[in-house]
This record gives structure tokens, C-alpha cells and sequence, in this order.
């Protein structure tokens, strides 16, 4: 994010309309922006390199549900009536595989390299207000911690978001109850509010940083008027008032209550240990290291890449692993996400984008089990 | 330092790993540099006695001969490492495992009295100790050289010990279960394979065999609430690694 959102000279200016989103996808291709938009792939809507305007899957919509996900067409003239995809901005900010560095072996010497990529400045378009709360949630941990991934907090630094107010929420989205959406209201350059089609003009354009000031100013348009803030207003109360799940208000405290539950080995008789929902998720920042040589023995490389706390080996040390049964393990991931994610970064580790509820193979919902664990006696 | 001594060896199999072997046409000059490739006779006529620094075993055990043989092999081999779906799971041939080999033998050959076979087709661990395993139909290239540049570095070999679905959010692909309700056996199934299936919209189909704790129960109430007949549930488990203990009772509990 270039600037803080509302500092005394930024987010000032007052928020315009424009008809048209592709106008500030050109205005952006045109500063030699790289820009990364949700375009449709393999069925689904996911974040890509955008070159193309037209690219962006306008009409498309996302049906989801535990284990269930389908696009189909929708209204053909609403841009942004899907929601979130599988891998979201995760696999942008803090890439699945990465290679740390590279050592060389010579007669004398060993010699490191640094082998970060550059990223070039990036415009992050289409961000949903749960995406901005979990790339916030990483960036707290990536960025603003003792230990800083620099070039993680370099991607970010690089950055514009332009995020898109939710219009419509999935059966799986619980933003409301996390309050992370579905309306974003400041951490992002600019946003978008697609408004209703007979409400005379397209797309509400805010701004909440000098980044998205400045853009606003080169764009032009008519400068919004209250009915048009009223507007995008109620769109966002009936998308939030459309979520059928919610997360219990007491979930971070009760969860400790309940770590000897035997709802824990019921959802593990259920459950694969496949790790799809951490790595579904857009705050889980779990990583593995591993180091690779070549047949010379001259040449070794360390990469990182996404662990999961599902896996056997993640927990392992001398001995066996921490987290040896199926139900330890998700208890470990919700008691984390949930309860334990307060004690240590201050926030929730959930910011309800219902990604781990869509994409677990066979449908375990995270909402349902928690009201469950909830319904049941403390230990 | 005398380069290592290699051997090739093989039980019943398609040859498909062993071709592996000779598919890794960027590595296999180097690796021959390194170590000497004593006894291979699917690459070459020369063959150097034992014993061997490092034996790779391709192919089940079939017959009473194999028995023997694999025992022999293992007196000579200082590390022994078992490779692809026939080594570490029995292969499709292990299909007769649960079938009337008697009644096979007839309809198959003409003259099924010069057969002579074990009822069974077994993994190389079920006769003599195995020091390492690389699963897969066929065995996968990166692996077979992490195995050679970790033997030759003295180190442990990178085997992944995590489940498919882990590649596939790793690789980016959309869950093919989730996104168009096709039958998948990746997440009762080891990684490794690079994330072939789900990486072109199909399901995987268990190659390289169950992984560690795989909840084939949990799998099959989805594969129902799919719509997938017990039948079709039980083909999935009827592939190359059907008589891996995990797949051959998942395999069962379908009959
Ligand atoms: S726990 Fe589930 S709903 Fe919450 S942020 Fe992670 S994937 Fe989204
Ligand atoms: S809850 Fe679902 S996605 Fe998560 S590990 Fe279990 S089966 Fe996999
Ligand atoms: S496609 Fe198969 S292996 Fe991949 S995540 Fe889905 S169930 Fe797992
Ligand atoms: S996806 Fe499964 S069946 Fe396909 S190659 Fe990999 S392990 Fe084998």
C-alpha cells in the first residue's frame, strides 16, 4: 500500500463515478503498471496478469458451498457479482514455492546469493474487503513483526489495491460476522462500488490513500453525491444481511473451554488431514524449508514453500510428531485461526471468506463446526 | 574415492521405471560420471559381479524363483531401494491377490500347465528389508535423481511424505473434485508425482499409493454425496497400487 489510508493529505479527495471499470484498468496499463485481476481459468476466478480489459469475467458468478464450487453465468452486465476464487492474493503476496538463495562451492570459498525476484509495481485489482483484512492479517506477521520478510513487505510497498465492494455474497461468506466486510472502509488506494443497475450511474470510486488521490484526479468523472454514498451503502447492508453463516461472538474464548471435546474426534472421522483449508487460506502463513543440491555436491539451493499444519511431518521432532492423531491436528488449525491467533497477533486468524468451507474435498464447514464445539458442554 | 557401484534390477514389471531411469537424459551422463553403473541390463551388456553400493528394484515378487532371487539381491546390496508402484505395492498384477489365480491362468494362456506362479504379487519389503521407497507408476525423474545426488552426498534423500492436495494448492490447481465433482483418490493419496492428474482436470488415480493416516471412509461418504456408484468406487481402488494395505480395504469395503 503506498500511503495510510486517511492522513491529512491523502484520501481527501472526494470520491467520483465512473461507468466504466476498464477505464481504470487503461489508465493503469498506461503507467506501466503490472496489473493482477480476477480472471476466469481451469472453472474457476482466480487473480492473473492482466493485459487485456476485456479479460475481466464480467457476467460470471460463483455458486459455492461446503466442498462445492461452480461458476455460471450471471446478469451479463454486472462486472463483479462473483466472489472469492481458491487461491486468491496469497499465491501473489507470499508465493507457494520460492527460492531463498543459492550457494556456489568453488576451490576456496562458498559464495551466497540472495535469490529474490524483483516485483514490479503491481496494481491489485478486484481485492475483496476479506482479502484486504487477511493481507493485512500477513502483514502483520510477514512485515511487522521482530522478524520482517522483506520481500514480502517489499510486494506490498510495491503495490496499489484497488479493492471491489461486495455486491453479493456467497452461501459460504461470513465476513459480516467477522467484521472484515462486506465493505471495506480504509487499507486499500482506492475501491469500487458496482451499484445498482437502476441507480443511473456504474461504479462508486473511492479513495483512501495520495496513491488512489492522485489517480482519482487524473481519471476525471462526475463527483459522487450523497444518494450515490446512500446507495452503495444499502448495496453493502443487503449483501451482509444475504450471509446465512455466522461465526459464534464467543468462539475465541470458548474454544479453550472445549480443547478435550469429543466433537474433535467426530469432525477428525470426517476429516482427510489434506490440508486444503490452510492452504485455501488467505492468512495461513505456514512454510517449510528445503535444501536441494545437484550431483556435483558444488551447487545448493534453499526454497521455501507452503507447509501445513495437516501434515505429519510438520509437527515432527525428535521422536514422533507433536500432533500424531487426526483430531489434534483440527483442532490445532481451528483453535489457532480462532482463538489462539487473538493471544499472538491481536486479531482473529479467520477473516470469513468461506475458502476452507468451499474448497475441503468433502464439505467440512468451519461455521457448522464451531457451533457444534459451541453447543456442546465446556470440558 | 572409487565411485559407487550401481545396480539395476528387475521383477514383474512393465520396464516403465527402468526407462525412467534412462529418461533422465540431462543427468544420466553426469550421474554416470559418478557412479559406475555395474549391472543394468536393460541399458547395458556389461555386467560387473557384486557386491553393489546401491540396488534399485523394479517389479513385484510372482514366483519362488523371485523369492530367492530378491533374497540374493539384498546379500549383495549395501542400500536397496525399492522403486515404482510394482516394488513398493505389488502393481496391477496384484489384482489376482484377491482373485482365483488358477481360473486366470487358464482363460489367459493357452497352456497354463508351463505357468508356474505364486498366488500372490507382493511388494520387495514384504521379502527382505528395504531401505528406501520411490513410489509411482511410473517412478518420477526428480526423484530417481534426488536419490542418486543424496546417496552421493551421503545425505538424506527429499522424499515428500505429504498428500496430493498439498501439490495441488501448491501448483495453483483448482480441486477438481470441488470444481467439477470428478472422482479423486489425492487425498488418500503420497505426493510426488508433481501433480500430474489434477494439474489437467482429472482425478488422481492413487499411483503413488496411500499416503501416511489416509481416511479412505471419510473419502468414500464424498465420492457418495457425488453420486459415485460403489463399483466405480471400487475401480479407484483397483489401479496400480490396488493392494497397498490402505487402497486393497478401501478396496474391500466396496465389494
Ligand atoms: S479460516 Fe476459512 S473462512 Fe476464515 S479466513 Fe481462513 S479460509 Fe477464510
Ligand atoms: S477440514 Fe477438509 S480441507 Fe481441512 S484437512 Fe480436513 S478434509 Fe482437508
Ligand atoms: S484435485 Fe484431488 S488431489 Fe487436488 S485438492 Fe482436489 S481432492 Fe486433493
Ligand atoms: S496424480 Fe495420482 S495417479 Fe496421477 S500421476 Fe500423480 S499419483 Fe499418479
Amino acid at each position: 500500500m503506498e500511503a495510510l489510508p486517511n492522513t491529512a493529505d491523502a484520501g481527501m479527495t472526494r470520491p467520483r463515478l465512473i461507468d466504466d471499470p476498464r477505464d481504470l484498468l487503461r489508465h493503469f496499463l498506461g503507467q506501466g503498471y503490472r496489473i493482477l485481476a480476477p480472471q476466469e481459468r481451469d472453472g474457476v476466478i482466480d487473480p492473473a496478469p492482466l493485459t487485456e480489459p476485456e479479460a475481466l469475467p464480467r457476467g460470471r458468478v460463483d455458486d459455492q458451498g461446503p466442498g462445492h464450487y461452480r461458476l455460471r453465468d450471471g446478469d451479463p452486465d454486472r462486472w463483479f457479482d462473483y466472489v472469492v476464487g481458491p487461491s486468491g492474493w496469497k499465491a501473489w503476496l507470499y508465493p507457494a514455492r520460492r527460492k531463498l538463495w543459492s550457494a556456489e562451492r568453488t576451490d576456496d570459498r562458498l559464495t551466497f546469493r540472495d535469490a529474490t525476484t524483483a516485483w514490479p509495481k503491481t496494481v491489485l485489482f478486484g481485492v475483496r474487503p476479506c482479502e484486504l483484512a487477511a493481507i493485512a492479517r500477513q502483514r502483520r506477521i510477514f512485515a511487522e513483526g521482530p522478524y520482517v520478510d522483506t520481500a514480502f513487505a517489499e510486494r506490498l510497498e510495491r503495490s496499489i489495491i484497488v479493492v471491489v465492494q461486495c455486491a453479493r455474497s456467497a452461501p459460504t461468506c461470513f465476513c459480516a460476522s467477522m467484521d472484515t466486510g462486506p465493505r471495506a472502509v480504509a487499507g486499500y488506494d482506492l475501491a469500487l462500488t458496482e451499484l445498482p443497475a437502476d441507480h443511473g450511474a456504474a461504479f462508486l470510486v473511492e479513495s483512501a490513500s495520495q496513491a488512489g488521490d492522485d489517480v482519482l484526479h487524473t481519471l476525471g468523472g462526475a463527483t459522487a453525491r450523497p444518494r450515490d454514498h446512500a446507495a452503495a451503502l444499502d448495496l453493502s447492508r443487503a449483501a451482509a444481511a444475504r450471509q446465512t453463516r455466522t461465526m459464534p461472538d464467543d468462539i475465541a474464548g470458548g474454544l479453550k473451554l472445549r480443547l478435550e471435546s469429543p466433537v474433535w474426534a467426530d469432525i477428525a472421522s470426517r476429516c482427510l488431514t489434506c490440508g486444503n483449508c490452510t492452504l485455501a487460506c488467505p492468512t495461513c502463513f505456514c512454510s517449510d524449508v528445503e535444501e536441494v543440491s545437484d550431483l556435483s555436491g558444488d551447487h545448493a539451493e534453499r526454497w521455501q514453500l507452503w507447509d501445513s499444519c495437516f501434515n505429519s511431518d510438520f509437527s515432527f521432532i525428535h521422536g514422533g510428531p507433536v500432533r500424531s492423531s487426526p483430531a489434534a491436528r483440527y483442532r490445532q488449525w481451528m483453535t489457532h485461526k480462532l482463538s489462539y491467533w487473538h493471544d499472538q497477533f491481536g486479531s482473529s486468524g479467520c477473516v470469513g471468506c468461506g475458502r476452507c468451507i468451499t474448497w475441503c474435498p468433502v464439505g467440512i464447514d468451519l461455521v457448522a463446526e464451531a457451533d457444534r464445539l459451541m453447543a456442546e458442554g465446556t470440558d | 574415492m572409487a565411485r559407487p557401484k550401481l545396480a539395476v534390477w528387475k521383477f514383474a514389471s512393465c520396464d516403465g521405471c527402468q526407462l525412467s531411469i534412462l529418461d533422465c537424459e540431462d543427468e544420466l551422463l553426469a550421474i554416470a560420471d559418478r557412479i559406475d553403473i555395474a549391472y543394468f541390463p536393460e541399458a547395458s551388456s556389461r555386467m560387473a559381479p557384486g557386491p553393489y553400493d546401491l540396488s534399485l528394484v523394479e517389479g513385484s515378487i510372482t514366483t519362488a524363483d523371485d523369492v530367492a532371487r530378491i533374497k540374493d539381491i539384498r546379500d549383495q546390496s549395501r542400500t536397496l531401494v525399492a522403486i515404482g508402484a510394482c516394488a513398493t505395492a505389488g502393481g496391477i498384477q496384484a489384482l489376482r491377490n484377491t482373485a482365483d489365480v488358477a481360473e486366470w491362468t487358464r482363460l489367459v494362456y493357452p497352456r497354463p500347465e508351463y505357468i508356474e506362479t505364486l498366488a500372490t504379487s507382493t511388494a520387495i519389503a514384504d521379502h527382505v528389508r528395504v531401505d528406501l521407497e520411490l513410489h509411482g507408476c511410473p517412478v518420477s525423474k526428480a526423484q530417481l535423481v534426488e536419490l542418486v545426488t543424496a546417496v552421493l552426498a551421503g545425505r538424506r534423500p527429499q522424499i515428500p511424505s505429504a498428500v496430493q492436495c498439498v501439490e495441488c494448492k501448491r501448483h495453483g490447481t483448482p480441486c477438481v473434485m470441488v470444481s467439477h465433482g470428478t472422482p479423486c483418490l489425492g487425498p488418500v493419496t503420497r505426493a510426488g508425482c508433481g501433480n500430474l492428474c489434477p494439474s489437467v482436470g482429472r482425478g488422481c488415480y492413487g499411483c503413488f499409493g496411500p499416503v501416511e493416516g489416509a481416511n479412505t471412509d471419510a473419502l468414500a461418504a464424498q465420492f457418495r454425496r457425488l453420486g459415485l456408484p460403489e463399483a466405480a468406487q471400487r475401480a479407484l481402488y483397483g489401479g496400480v497400487t490396488c493392494a497397498a494395505p490402505a487402497f486393497a480395504a478401501a478396496r474391500g469395503r466396496h465389494d
